[in-house]
């Protein structure tokens, strides 16, 4: 691998950058390997990252249907935060964030992590008392978060209006400063590159079409476009299609895919400082290091694998930005898309063992998955490796919904993104 | 937005409709006879495919009545929609 550092960006500038070699291989499948990964987004490859540094299982791949990074993981609007209400999920998310503030490092890839705060606005007295939960339940799990009065929401970020005509009103926010944004591309192909480096095989255009299983019901290894491939250990790490997959192994989930969009302005200096997030009116606005304001707008109403949201999901938001931000007013958008989340009925993930042996599955991660990228691939690929979940993992289980240990972050209401 | 043809009013927008989620999940008859696997997969397995997808709908802002659909999941594009207890015109199970 390459190393990228100051020194070697100046000595590829003598030489006008024509020295750069591509960043990983694309090798043919091989027949067998020790494990295979189904979904090559940001929770695929690092779970893959993570089995080949921490575990020693190089003799591995990572096959996905379409390009790396193509799936939610290069579709999503990148906000980061940990300031859940349950226990489990305060674990879990923190142990990312704690992960993404030394990414770039362990990677030697600019993951882009910034920490620019993430401001949850409340416009209700309902957000005030949930908000307010919320910042004492992180607090006592040492996830920072604070509150803000709407004039601190607006010193913190001033394009934010105030004033009391809004049907809306800001009353007050709730702000994770450890909270922000990273680049998304960067983080799969941070570790794509990485993976890749220690013999990792990383396959694309390679669709699982079926999952092979022996007389004991146990994985055999998998059916692809390209081929058949052995393995004694699959990882299921799909997103949207994860029903899909499972379903060639026989097994039913409590999963539903819906459209989830996001759409970016044409670029514009800097104006805005941090992330906010509006769960009321359904807004979520940044902007990128490129200029451009990156904005996430609802699910359709409706199950689909369109990858394409309804303009009305879209205008809604737009239209919740004016009124938060008169100055944006005029800005004009250039592109918006879809992509498909799985979504649980609790809005927690699934990272876990399954009932077939040698099947494991991570998924579930619905709108908000982007942010727990480096731990859950972490604790994914303990599972993997070691057959058994993770102390972070283990309460994210399937068994959950049979034993009605559900994580109710849904009804938290913490919702999203 | 969808344009959905509901049985009663014909074509309507998308937006006066509320989605019932997957069609065909009886409540069972008698839940405390269930084991906790069963009652959790009532709950919340679902079938969720990529294709045809037999759904509830309600015409919440019309109407006001449910009704029964098939529509792909791929394109949205709706099969038929049917009446409560009619079966759908291709018959059978989707
Ligand atoms: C518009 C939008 C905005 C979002 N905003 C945020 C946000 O602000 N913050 C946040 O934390 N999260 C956000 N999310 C959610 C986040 O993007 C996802 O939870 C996360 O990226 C999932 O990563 P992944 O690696 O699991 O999935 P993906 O990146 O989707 O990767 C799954 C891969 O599996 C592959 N695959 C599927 N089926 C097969 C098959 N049969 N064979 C082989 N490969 C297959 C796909 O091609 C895909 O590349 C957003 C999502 C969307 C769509
Ligand atoms: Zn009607």
């Amino acid at each position: 691998m390459q190393r990228f550092s100051a020194l070697s960006l100046f000595r590829q500038g003598l030489s006008g950058h024509r020295g750069w070699r591509a960043q990983w291989r694309s090798p043919e499948p091989k027949a067998a390997y020790d494990a295979l990964i189904i979904g090559a987004g940001g929770h695929g490859l690092g779970t893959a990252y993570y089995l080949a540094r921490e575990h020693g299982m190089r003799n591995i791949a990572v096959l996905d249907r379409g390009w790396l990074g193509g799936g939610n993981t290069g579709r999503n609007t990148t906000i980061i935060r940990s300031n859940y209400l349950f226990d489990e999920s305060a674990a879990l998310y923190d142990h990312a964030v704690k992960l993404w503030e030394g990414l770039s490092q362990t990677l030697n890839y600019n993951v882009m992590f910034s920490p620019r705060g993430v401001l949850m606005l409340a416009h209700t007295v309902h957000d005030v008392q949930v908000f307010q939960r919320h910042i004492h339940a992180n607090r006592l799990n040492g996830v920072d978060n604070e509150w803000l009065s709407a004039e601190e929401a607006k010193a913190y970020c001033p394009p934010i209006e105030i004033g009391r005509h809004l049907r809306y009103p800001v009353i007050g926010a709730a702000l994770q400063r450890r909270g922000g944004t990273a680049r998304h591309d960067a983080v799969a192909w941070g570790f794509a590159r990485a993976a890749d480096a220690m013999g990792v095989d990383i396959i694309e255009n390679c669709a699982v079409t079926a999952i092979h299983r022996d007389a004991a019901g146990a994985v055999t290894g998998v059916e692809t476009t390209r081929g058949t491939i052995r393995a004694p250990k699959v990882g299921v790490v799909a997103a949207g299609h994860t029903s899909v997959v499972m379903a060639m192994a026989g097994l039913r989930m409590p999963l539903e895919s819906y459209p989830l969009q996001a759409l970016v302005s044409e670029p514009v200096k800097p104006v805005f400082p941090c992330v906010v997030m509006s769960n009321t009116i359904h807004a979520y606005i940044s902007q990128s290091d490129k200029g451009e304001l990156v904005i996430g707008a609802g699910t359709d109403a409706y199950t689909s694998y369109s990858q394409r949201g309804g303009l009305h999901i879209s205008s809604h938001t737009l239209e919740a930005i004016c009124e938060l931000f008169p100055m944006f007013r005029r800005m004009r958008m250039l592109r918006n898309w879809g992509g498909i989340v799985d979504v649980t009925p609790d809005r927690s993930p699934i990272i876990a063992k399954t009932s077939v042996p040698g099947l494991y599955v991570n998924s579930g991660w619905g709108t908000g998955g982007f942010k727990a990228t480096p731990g859950s691939a972490h604790v994914f690929a303990w599972t993997m490796a070691k057959d058994e979940p993770h102390r972070i993992n283990a309460p994210f289980t399937i068994e959950r919904f049979r034993d009605g240990l559900l994580i109710d972050e849904a009804a938290a209401a913490a919702v999203a993104h | 937005m969808l344009l959905i043809p509901c049985p009663w009013c014909g074509l309507r927008p998308e937006i006066e409709f509320s989605y019932g989620g997957e069609a065909n999940i009886a409540r069972p008859a008698d839940p405390a006879a269930l084991t906790d696997e069963e009652w959790g997969a009532f709950l919340y397995l679902r079938t969720n495919p990529k294709g045809r997808h037999a759904e509830r709908w309600r015409h919440a802002n019309g109407c006001g009545r449910f009704f029964n659909a098939v529509r792909d999941t791929v394109s949205d594009f709706f099969e038929t929609t049917t009446k409560p207890g009619e079966l759908p015109p291709s018959g059978g199970k989707s």
